[in-house]
């Protein structure tokens, strides 16, 4: 493209902004770009503009954390506090808390600018996660976004790698306390973990080296990843265009929607303002991480309320959940006169372990199950794949359980219940709570789904009852318009796929598990109401009193 | 037309409405939690004094304690607990308890100073015990680095770093410090009230005490210099603003945003 408007030498722009925008376009064919991404159309949808906010939150974490880099010190060597909060005048205490003080009492807009580094972060963190629920339980990660829902998944990690690296840095007691709980997880892995903790801290925990280390993770390596999936995930939203939700007009050959430019453009500037703003006021209202109150870090105090960043919660809850003892089994376990902690090796890996293979695998498996493999851009309502949906529910009920958890003893205080009934209540949650969960939603999502074919089928109840001549009574219904009966009705619903033959004529043992999980998977669904059957609806009986009724409410 | 723009108000209101609620609380606590100033308080006691506390306990406490505070299947003997441990649990209404539980609740005094200072002189009268701290170890003029140092070692593990208060096991919890007076402070580490330990003067020195205290208080009228504390609960209290206030009110914005005037 470029190539063919640098063959018209003869055009010459009018204005000295003309012959300067040529001059650049000439070069680096910047209208066939505009072109392409000002046609670019999104659909619109509150919904779908998480991914704006972390995008928006990352963008203000690089700025705010710039501003930190400027007045914070990594170093680990011990000094004795001189600034201004006198709480802590004369603390002994390493240089990277004194600078954080410093940056919080004695920097212009240091506290500011800490405080609006943090909030960003938790948001950043927490428009992640509630993307990534969005793009689940509509459906948005199938065929051909799979790879991008990975990246996306990839992300996530990084953010709360990114979060905690940072979390860290001030080397405040809290925080202290965070590293020591990593410390011993990294320790809890057999043969391997004492080294691994050795080689991290370079020697015994705390050393003089780990903030070190970690700035240099938090600053480099974990944004510049970050960055580098962001460019990725981008560029696949622009390759496979933006789903939308299922609407009269709209397939999967389509997308309906504002252009990017001017007004799509407009918005999303002014979102970022929005976003920036909002978190402005966070930080300038409401304290975020007081790590004066804290002190500095000592491997012998543990403060009461020692909990992490919200995102690494779920971890810290596995962990308060696990029991030491399993009736008179110790999970502790003493083999070949090695000490194997199993009582912190599972809980801190396995759930997350857990949660992150069944959402980086969850696009194949349900690929897999269905054989569906046709590209989707229209999105499924919720309560149209009811089994996904209450997976996703049970998976989240999981999460939330192991999130509640990491706040139980404020729970216990704050609403004036034993902390060990918390425990106990969580621990029966932790495996209870998903399976009643997964029943809830399918039943909920199923129920929708009738109510929704009643209404398709009959009209919505208009609670006016009439008495025909003969005698009988009926009560009217009003039938909806064709828009609004579409989005009844026009949505795809896959059946039960049983167990073929593979070419040699067998049935295998894999694809007699894909038809029972197929089975699981369908075989209560509730299908959309066909035109025959809506044509048989309106057929029958009260068709001549729906007749002006629909009349009537053309005025709608 | 009209339904539309009230259907598309609503769920902003409710978000303000949320916004105004936690402005309020958060107010009503700032308000609440004001300076609580020590009194003075001698320690010795006449005849008459020990004489009319014993008249005092009889009446109030002799059901659980026993006679002579000697003890009974419902309440420890007091002999040798000392003056600090009445005026702390009398002082602050957790005695005479309002009902078993966990631990005693405090709840409105239930004795003017007069009588609370008879009940002393009568339990201190029992047995040799702490006695009520004197006016010079409660004046907040310590040095409040060090007694921070104390305090992150020996209390937060159940106060909290910001003496924000903690959880216990089976239903106790320490509770927060904000409003505690300097001598109830002191008491309470003399005597170890309820699930405390006792820190005696080996432990913490008198002069530790006082810094403890002098940190304290300077911690409750410094305030918070980023802003609304949160309830000084940390990361659990932080990350439920962001989720409930925060997202909330990205929320509303996205909604206004896509919103269309069809």
């Amino acid at each position: 493209m470029s190539a063919a408007s640098t063959a018209e030498p003869a055009f010459a722009a009018k204005t000295k902004t003309g012959r300067f925008t040529d001059f650049v376009d000439s070069r680096v064919g910047g209208s066939g770009i505009l072109r392409e991404f000002g046609r670019k159309v999104f659909p619109d949808h509150w919904s779908f503009m998480f991914g704006e906010v972390a995008l928006y939150s990352f963008v203000i974490l690089l700025l705010s954390g710039t501003f930190l880099t400027f007045f914070f010190d990594p170093s680990m060597a011990e000094t004795h506090y001189d600034g201004s909060y006198v709480p802590l005048k004369g603390v002994e205490m390493s240089v990277a808390y004194n600078s954080s003080l410093d940056i919080s009492f004695d920097v212009r807009g240091g506290l500011f600018m800490r405080q609006v580094h943090h909030w960003a972060a938790l948001l950043f963190v927490a428009s992640i996660a509630v993307h990534m629920l969005r793009v689940f339980f509509t459906g948005a990660f199938r065929r051909p976004r799979e790879m991008n829902w990975v990246v996306g998944g990839v992300l996530l990690i990084l953010a709360m790698a990114a979060g905690f690296t940072g979390y860290s840095l001030p080397d405040d007691l809290l925080s202290g306390n965070g590293l020591r709980i990593i410390d011993g997880v990294i320790k809890s892995i057999p043969v391997i973990g004492t080294y691994i903790s050795f080689f991290l801290f370079g020697g015994e925990f705390p050393g003089t080296a780990i903030i070190g280390r970690l700035y240099v993770l938090h600053i480099l390596l974990v944004p510049a990843l970050i960055l580098l999936m962001i460019v990725l995930h981008l560029f696949m939203v622009v390759i496979h265009k933006h789903t939308q939700y299922p609407g009269p007009g709209r397939n999967d050959n389509n997308v309906v929607g504002y252009p990017l430019g001017p007004v799509y453009a407009a918005k999303a500037g002014g979102f970022f303002f929005i976003v920036f703003g909002v978190l402005a006021l966070m930080a300038g209202f409401f304290t975020i991480n007081p790590i004066w109150n804290y002190g500095p870090y000592d491997p012998s105090p543990v403060s009461a309320g020692t909990q992490p960043d919200w995102y690494i919660g779920f971890v810290d809850g596995a962990l308060r959940l696990m029991p030491g003892t399993l009736g008179d089994w110790q999970v502790e376990q003493d083999w070949f006169g090695y000490v194997f902690s199993f009582n912190v090796l599972l809980p801190a890996l396995v759930p997350a372990g857990i949660l992150f293979t069944v959402m980086f695998m969850y696009p194949w498996i349900e690929r897999w199950i269905t054989k569906d493999d046709r590209e989707h851009h229209v999105l499924d309502r919720p309560r149209n794949a009811p089994t996904r949906t209450a997976i996703g529910m049970a998976g989240f009920v999981w999460y939330c359980v192991m999130w509640a958890a990491a706040g139980s003893d404020l729970i216990a205080t704050h609403f004036g219940v034993s902390l060990n009934d918390v425990t106990y209540w969580l621990r029966t949650l932790f495996f209870v709570g998903p399976i009643i969960a997964f029943i809830v939603t399918k039943r909920v999502a199923l129920a929708l789904q009738r109510k929704d074919r009643e209404i398709a089928l009959h009209g919505r109840e208009t609670g006016r009852i009439v008495r025909l001549p003969h005698g009988e009574f009926i009560e009217v219904h009003a039938p909806l318009d064709e828009y609004k009966r579409y989005k009844l009705v026009g949505f795809e619903s896959p059946e039960v796929l049983p167990a073929v033959p593979n070419e040699h004529g067998v049935v295998t043992r894999k694809e007699k598990r894909r038809a029972f999980l197929s089975k699981w998977f369908f075989e209560d669904r509730v299908a959309p109401a066909t035109p025959a059957e809506l044509e048989a609806a309106h057929g029958h009986g009260h068709a001549a009193v729906e007749a002006p009724e629909e009349a009537k409410s053309l005025s709608h | 037309m009209k339904a539309l723009s009230q259907k598309r108000r609503h769920p902003l209101a409710a978000i303000a409405l949320l916004l105004m609620g936690l402005l309020i609380t958060g107010g009503l606590y700032a308000a609440a939690t004001t300076v609580n100033e020590a009194k003075a308080s001698t320690t010795s006691y006449s005849a008459n004094d020990v004489e009319e506390g014993g008249k005092l306990f009889a009446a109030n406490c002799a059901t659980c304690h026993g006679m002579g505070a000697s003890g009974s299947g419902a309440g420890p003997s007091l002999v040798g607990v000392g003056a600090a441990a009445v005026d702390f649990q009398v002082g602050t209404g957790r005695m005479p308890m309002q009902m078993n539980g966990p631990q005693a609740l405090e709840k409105p005094v239930q004795f003017n100073d007069e009588q609370t200072r008879q009940l002393a002189a009568y339990v201190a009268s029992l047995g040799a015990g702490p006695a009520v701290p004197e006016e010079s170890l409660l004046d907040e003029g310590g040095d409040a680095a060090a007694g921070g140092e104390l305090f992150r070692t020996n209390c937060a593990m159940c106060h909290n770093a910001a003496a924000a208060g903690g959880a216990l096991t089976r239903g106790k919890f320490a509770p927060a410090l904000a409003d505690v007076s300097g001598k109830h402070i002191y008491e309470a580490m003399v005597t170890g009230p309820q699930n405390m330990p006792v820190f005696s003067d080996s432990n913490i020195t008198p002069e530790g005490k006082r810094d403890i205290i002098t940190f304290l208080k300077q911690i409750e009228t410094t305030g918070s210099p980023g802003g609304a504390d949160l309830g000084s609960l940390g990361p659990v209290a932080e990350g439920l603003f962001v989720w409930v206030a925060g997202l909330g009110v990205i929320i509303a914005f996205t909604i206004w945003l896509t919103s269309r005037t069809s």
